[in-house]
């Protein structure tokens, strides 16, 4: 297309984006810099300094660092058996891998609500079996399988996607210069999946950093995260300007560990694998 | 040797399907399980999908759901394909802040943007509902579709737009019968992937939607409170057979009629 | 005769159920360069992997050095390999790239930067060691992965169409090179192409594979100028292949004239395939007695060196002739082969040994 008048194109676009990304931002940022009487303070953002507060940030940190890597441990081995089996992208066997991506997450939380409930499925084969119940809903390793079933095919997709375009050649060149599985593994498979890497632990760890769902049904309120804090701030509380002060808050954290994340990844827009 | 290695990664990728779709299997079998207990077989009945299709607050759910992702993902597949388009004709500067605007969306967490778009829609007096879900919708689908036409746009050639109007077609007849149609497998894909993104979406909907309106998502959400009424199950296995079967024509169906061409 | 470095010995394999390789045996000197040549699918690279130890055989046996690797993994064979699109390792600069395989022996640090040192000056590249692999040129990633294999002082170096992604021009270039490597470093290479004029520079001796078979396996001379059927002389340069008769010993019929030939032992009466190439078949005049044939120049086209014209006979056979001496079309002119240039080749009998020939 001739340049100059199709740049008007992107004229409703550009509108859309500031009416609803940037003057929103503004308007979070602006309740967080202020109190109920808009004068302007930092109160906001220390609270999170707060144990009320520190507590659930630093939990969810923990929960949601152990959940990346859980699903890493699980996806890597997983990317590596379908690129040595040589599955290809259209394969059935990809697709089932990310077909429950698609699925919508809140039900396929519930599904774990049902099988893990004390009147739920596993307690009744329990007792079928008559062995003892055990008490698994409400607990922090009931929240954790939540987040890594949910958010497990959010780093499968990328570690495959990175693993695939890796040069079978390349790989076999390791071998014939004399490097073991484990050399050319190290050396060889794993800096080079590293853009799949960022995107899949990017993918995972920010929602499971964030979330309120998923504590909020598996945990039953027990398991208080961050993001469970600002949702009551909004949706109970109405305590606006302290909740935009702690989602600043988060948004910095998230901002600090993507940034730490994509330090790794200095070719990043070269070899990208990214969602799709 | 071989052998065992195979057997071995065939037994792994075995677990983790059964991990991935034991708890959904769950669900579909407790559809059908005619008593309300999660632990006994009752007998089989299909009265909770009756039931299901009867209750309007369900139904309701559903058609918002499905309305908002449709309209959603159709008017960010317009806004983005002409903002794809001109972007890509911008001068560099220029691209660079409006896709890193673009980006925003992507790289927040969910919340945030929800809970942004909440207090910017109240402070501006704007009324909670049907219309405040569709705006937060189309604005985190409008960055997948750009995502998805950006590098169809910029593998198509000017020539083509320039050989269409020296044959004749004036600019717009140009656009559809030939800028368009080059750029389509974006335009499709990222629709396809708006609409997805916005059947899927909780967090958003959940901070932009008012009282009295529901997605199923919000509904889910609400119900797990209450107490789940086996009516849930018999939706989750109807939405999960309808994505299976979606995703599945989309995915294989182009493949199956051109191998029957052959 | 230098030994054997290695043996192939009846190897089968098959992919798919569709047969790659059948049955086939090779013997390798120590200190040669032995080129697979073919079109695609002929099972060269098949039988490169099989050496190189990234497939393994359905049947038969690998032998270097006398002793059996059929079963060795690929990291523990004494030889390396060049890749088709070089394989470089895109996350490593050129140094650590040469470096790995030393690296992976525990080699001090000294010796390896010595021999990198050395790769590099051998490769005509030094001062590159800082380098990225993205800032070269694909004739420079060759050189690196050439160094990258032989730092690692292989007995043997299969190279697997190393030149196949480069113009015309620096490939001619890397040909001389890797010639001059050849000889510098007495190491013994196999060196995968599809290109035949590659095949004849290079090679001190040729393999002609076609379907899984070896065609033929010889000098270059021997190859060009003695094929052993019409797949390897149609295959390797231009030329004429025409069915002709076998009358009795040196002597041939073909286009209904009697031809001198000096091949013998084909018995008398018996069909035979004749191969003459374009630059055999001379143009005299029309009246000289020497004519054999009789024709009329059909085509011309200027080729550079020489030019490349077809004549057709009295019978109706469209002869190719290279010449550097033009003749217009419509030109009758006589035509006349040495008995020399004259190749009689056994008609393919079978089936099964039809399927050895062209047909592509």
């Amino acid at each position: 297309m001739k340049s100059k008048s199709s740049r008007y194109l992107a004229m409703p676009y550009i509108i859309w984006i500031v009416g609803f990304i940037v003057i929103p931002l503004l308007t979070i940022v602006y309740y967080g810099f202020t109190d109920p009487n808009h004068a302007f303070t930092l109160g906001n953002l220390a609270e999170i300094l707060v144990w009320e507060n520190y507590r659930p940030l630093y939990r969810a940190m923990l929960l949601a660092a152990s959940c990346t890597a859980i699903c890493f441990l699980l996806a890597f081995p997983l990317a590596m058996i379908l690129r040595e089996h040589k599955v290809g992208r259209g394969s059935i066997i990809v697709f089932i891998f990310i077909l429950p991506m698609w699925m919508n997450s809140l039900l396929r939380i519930l599904a774990w609500q049902t099988l893990l409930e004390r009147k739920g499925v596993i307690n009744g084969m329990l007792t079928a079996l008559h062995l003892p119940e055990q008490h698994l809903i409400n607990t922090t390793a009931a929240v954790l399988i939540g987040m890594v079933y949910d958010f497990l095919p959010f780093m499968i997709l990328p570690l495959y996607n990175a693993l695939m375009k890796i040069d079978d050649n390349t790989v076999n060149a390791a071998y014939d210069l004399g490097a073991s599985f484990w050399q050319t593994l190290t050396k060889i498979i794993l800096p080079l999946s590293v853009p799949g890497i960022v995107s899949g632990v990017t993918m995972v760890f920010v929602p499971a950093l964030t979330t309120f769902a998923i504590s909020n049904m598996l945990g039953g309120g027990k398991i208080y995260l961050i993001g469970n804090v600002i949702e009551q701030e909004f949706m109970q509380d109405s305590d606006w300007n302290q909740g935009s002060g702690l989602s600043l808050v988060l948004m910095i954290f998230v901002i600090v560990s993507m940034l730490f994340v994509n330090h790794f990844d200095d070719k990043s827009d070269t070899r990208r694998g990214g969602i799709m | 040797m071989e052998k065992m290695k195979k057997a071995l990664s065939n037994c792994y990728l075995s677990l983790i399907v059964l991990f991935m779709y034991a708890p959904i299997a769950t669900l579909v079998v407790l559809s059908f399980n005619s008593g309300r207990s999660r632990a006994k077989w009752s007998g089989f009945t299909t009265d909770w999908y009756l039931e299901m299709l009867a209750d309007d607050t369900i139904m309701a759910a559903l058609r918002n759901t499905l309305i908002i992702a449709f309209l959603s993902a159709l008017i960010a597949t317009i806004l983005g394909t002409l903002a794809a388009i001109g972007i890509n004709n911008m001068k560099s500067w220029s691209r660079n802040t409006v896709m890193s605007i673009t980006n925003i969306p992507m790289l927040n967490a969910d919340i945030v943007t929800g809970i942004s778009l909440m207090l910017c829609f109240i402070a501006f007096k704007i009324s909670l509902g049907f219309h405040t879900i569709l705006i937060a919708h189309i604005t985190f689908n409008l960055p997948y579709v750009i995502l998805s036409v950006m590098p169809k746009v910029r593998q198509s050639s000017k020539d083509t737009y320039e050989a269409a109007l020296d044959l004749g077609a004036t600019p717009i007849q140009a656009f559809f019968k030939v800028v368009l149609p080059e750029l389509m497998p974006g335009v499709t894909s990222g629709f396809m992937l708006a609409f997805t993104m916005s059947l899927d979406d909780f967090i958003i909907t959940h901070f932009t939607r008012g009282a009295g309106i529901d997605t199923i998502s919000t509904l889910v959400y609400s119900q797990v409170r209450k107490g789940i009424s086996p009516t849930m199950y018999a939706l989750s296995t109807v939405i999960f057979l309808t994505v299976f079967i979606v995703l599945m024509i989309g995915n294989y169906a182009p493949e199956w009629l051109s191998r029957r061409k052959k | 005769m230098s030994k054997n470095l290695l043996q192939l010995q009846n190897i089968s394999k098959s992919y798919d159920g569709q047969l790659i390789l059948d049955d086939l045996s090779l013997d390798i000197h120590e200190n040669s360069f032995v080129t697979f040549l073919g079109p695609s699918g002929c099972g060269k690279t098949t039988t490169l992997r099989i050496i190189g130890g990234f497939e393994k055989p359905d049947q038969g046996r690998v032998l270097f050095d006398g002793a059996d690797i059929t079963d060795l993994p690929a990291n523990k064979r004494q030889l390396n390999t060049v890749f088709q699109k070089y394989a470089l390792f895109p996350h490593m600069s050129i140094a650590d790239n040469i470096a790995f395989g030393l690296r992976i022996k525990n080699k001090p640090e000294s010796y390896i930067k010595d021999k990198i040192k050395y790769a590099l000056k051998l490769v005509n590249l030094d001062g590159f060691e800082k380098r990225s692999i993205d800032s070269l040129s694909g004739g420079q990633q060759q050189r690196i992965a050439i160094a990258r294999a032989i730092v690692n002082e292989p007995r043997l170096l299969l190279l697997d169409e190393p030149l196949g992604a480069l113009d015309l021009k620096l490939r001619q270039e890397m040909q001389y090179e890797l010639i001059r490597l050849k000889n510098e470093l007495g190491i013994t290479f196999i060196y995968v192409t599809h290109d035949q004029e590659e095949a004849l520079t290079m090679s001190d001796y040729v393999v002609v594979m076609n379907q899984g078979y070896i065609q033929q396996a010889g000098s270059p001379e021997q190859i060009y100028n003695e094929p052993e059927n019409a797949f390897v002389a149609d295959f390797i340069g231009d030329s004429n292949i025409i069915g002709g008769v076998m009358l009795e010993d040196y002597v041939v019929r073909i286009c209904g004239k009697t031809f001198k030939c000096v091949d013998a032992g084909f018995g008398t009466n018996k069909p035979v395939d004749v191969v003459i190439r374009p630059e055999d078949v001379e143009i005299i005049e029309d009246d000289d007695p020497k004519a054999i044939l009789h024709g009329e120049m059909t085509h011309i086209i200027f080729k550079g060196e020489i030019y490349e014209m077809e004549c057709r006979s009295e019978d109706g056979f469209e002869w190719l002739i290279h010449s550097t001496e033009m003749h217009e079309p419509g030109k009758k002119v006589g035509l006349y082969v040495k008995p020399s240039n004259i190749q009689i080749m056994n008609k393919p009998e079978s089936e099964d040994e039809e399927a050895l020939g062209v047909e592509e």
